[in-house]
């Protein structure tokens, strides 16, 4: 495993882990956007931290050699 | 009956859509264009109709449901998790899987297993698991198309014909269409979801007098302030839930999509955008279904949270049909429809309600994967597809899916819904402790039939042994009863929904030991020969 895989593998782990946010748990504060709770909208950030990371991931990270690009007939 | 009329242009469409895409596969009669649409979906298909083949009923129905009665808990618990492992998962997974189809011709997980790992029985053990796991979730749909056809129309469509009428349409455009015509709808389906959630937000959040307004209400009382945070769960068992979208890749209709891409590079576009579509259908459905609790100028509402308020309350046991009264009533799964009864007008509740019932009805991409199994795993396998020829092999899979369809409208015509959606909820972990075995077959040389056959049925046990537990024990109803405990540390707990384990959700043991047993077994036992091992991760 190279120094890059293990950086994003790292980095990977670290946002799982940012999915349990307890200091949110009991709290409905601050209203963002003046209606949505903390702990929902903390959430639908996470969400597309995870699409960002994900393009990362698909740059830094494409299994390529996979790839067998032939062309097979008309798409559907 | 405006709603039924809508629904009724919905199901003429994906009808025709069927007919379409049945014309659109020419006189290829292979078994590859029929199950996989020839391995030819292009990127917009791909994005829109994996996600809408992965996210069923439970996305737009029961997320509401489930806010409405436990807070905004349910888009970390459900939504979140699964915006970052699916993609995941498809990126690491759903690739190789992608290239071994591709490579090797294969049109099933099973396939790959079998040839990776040179086995025959434990192939066939694998597909009776995965068969038996997928069966609740088509009869949920198929159930849940009859319930929702029927509060549409007021009840003008009774419960049979709605069911009925949802399993012709659905075994028509699975039986002519196959896998294109299957993904097209599919992408329709997941198109009018998202337009159904923006327009749902818009009219409801007007009706309410605007969110802010809804949510400072819920704030004021002391009942409902809770629903604004997570205090409803415990932190152990949302950390379990992290472990459920691990199911997402062992589904089968999920793995055999994967190898339906024409390119490898449509998975690009699918694991960025992912998440963001999980945002736009799951933040809606989840804020709707909490701030629902602030209408209670709707009846329905109030009685919902009267039921909800006597199941909470410490005192006194209620008798087993009180209790299950009490259960339904509470229940917030109908909740999206009360809402766009009350705020409105007809005609848009109509135009939403197909979009509601686009939701209920993904059985579809389950019923053809089932049958592709059937044919490539058990049909092919054992011989009929070489005697036969591959005619009578597509002929056999259309056969199964009438066959699938309609047993499975007779058994939702007689069995009560609740008894699948316990066994579907089960299989959600059963399919995410099988989630290894991919891992292994794709990624470890090491891997042996033998270690998959010991997670198997492991699996096999532990669905069964959960099954039996909640059916032999009474649902608890306030905190969790303790069966077994160790010292203060109570082992195994009946919920008022489920089981814990030492206070987290079974799949969470299940996935980690089924894990476990694969690596260990696989260490001692013999490995498939260097040959094949070669095949898949070349020389080493």
């Amino acid at each position: 495993m190279d120094a890059r895989s293990v950086i994003l593998a790292a980095c990977t782990l670290i946002l799982f882990a940012l999915h349990q946010d307890f200091w949110n748990w009991r709290t409905v504060y601050p209203l963002v956007f003046g209606f949505l709770p903390i702990g929902l909208a903390y959430h639908a950030a996470y969400t597309l931290a995870a699409a960002a990371w994900l393009a990362v991931l698909v740059k830094w990270a494409w299994p390529a050699h996979l790839e067998e690009d032939r062309q097979r007939g008309p798409e559907a | 009956m405006t709603a039924a009329l809508f629904v009724g242009l919905y199901l003429a469409a994906v009808l025709y859509i069927g007919v379409f895409a049945f014309r659109r596969g020419g006189a290829d009669q292979s078994a590859e264009n029929f199950f996989l649409a020839g391995r030819s979906i292009g990127g917009f298909v791909f994005l829109f109709s994996l996600f809408g083949t992965h996210m069923t009923a439970f996305a737009i129905l029961g997320s509401s449901g489930h806010a409405f009665s436990n807070g905004i808990v349910t888009y970390g618990l459900m939504a979140s998790s699964s915006a970052l492992v699916v993609p995941l998962l498809l990126l690491t997974l759903g690739t190789r899987l992608w290239s071994a189809g591709r490579r090797f011709g294969h049109l099933t997980p099973v396939q790959i297993f079998r040839d990776r790992w040179e086995c025959n029985h434990t192939g066939t053990v694998i597909f009776l698991l995965q068969a038996a796991l997928l069966l609740p979730y088509i009869l949920i749909g198929m159930i849940g198309g009859g319930t929702v056809l029927r509060t549409l129309s007021g009840g003008m469509i009774p419960y049979w014909a709605g069911s009925g009428l949802v399993a012709v349409v659905i075994m028509s455009y699975v039986i002519f269409g196959g896998m294109r015509g299957t993904a097209w709808v599919n992408t329709f389906q997941t198109l009018l979801f998202l337009t159904f959630g923006a327009v749902a937000v818009v009219v409801i959040g007007r009706g309410m007098g605007g969110f802010e307004q809804a949510v400072s209400s819920m704030l004021a009382d002391p009942s409902l302030a809770g629903l604004l945070t997570r205090e409803r769960v415990p932190p152990s068992v949302f950390f379990s839930y992290a472990f459920l979208p691990l199911s997402a890749i062992a589904f089968p209709h999920v793995s055999i999509f994967c190898m339906t891409a024409r390119r490898m590079r449509q998975f690009k576009w699918t694991v960025i955008l992912y998440p963001v579509c999980i945002l736009l259908i799951w933040l809606p459905c989840v804020f709707l279904g909490v701030t629902a609790n602030s209408a209670r100028e709707i009846p329905r509402i109030r009685d919902k949270q009267a039921a909800r308020a006597l199941l909470a309350s410490p005192e006194g046991r209620l008798p087993p049909e009180a209790l299950a009264q009490s259960r339904a009533q509470a229940s917030g799964d109908d909740v999206l429809v009360v809402l766009l009864d009350h705020f409105a007008p007809a005609w848009l509740a109509g135009l939403l309600g197909a979009g509601i019932m686009a939701a209920v009805m993904a059985s579809d991409s389950q019923i053809l994967a089932l049958s592709t199994m059937f044919t490539e795993d058990i049909f092919a396998w054992y011989g009929h597809a070489e005697r036969y020829g591959a005619r009578a092999q597509i002929a056999t899979g259309r056969l199964f899916v009438f066959a699938v369809t309609a047993t499975a409208y007779l058994i939702a015509l007689r069995v009560p819904a609740g008894i699948f959606e316990l066994a579907g909820q089960y299989a959600f972990a059963g399919f995410s402790a099988l989630t290894p075995l991919f891992v292994g077959a794709l990624y470890w040389r090491g891997s042996t039939k033998y270690g998959a056959l010991a997670s198997v049925v492991w699996v096999m046990a532990a669905v069964a042994g959960i099954a039996w537990f909640q059916a032999a024990t009474p649902a608890s109803k306030g905190p969790p009863a303790a069966y077994f405990s160790l010292g203060e540390l109570a082992l195994l707990q009946r919920t008022a929904t489920g089981t814990a384990i030492a206070g987290y959700l079974p799949v969470l043991p299940m996935t980690l030991i089924s894990a476990l047993l694969f690596w260990l077994v696989s260490l001692v036992t013999p490995k498939p020969s260097k040959a094949t091992v070669e095949r898949y991760f070349g020389p080493g």
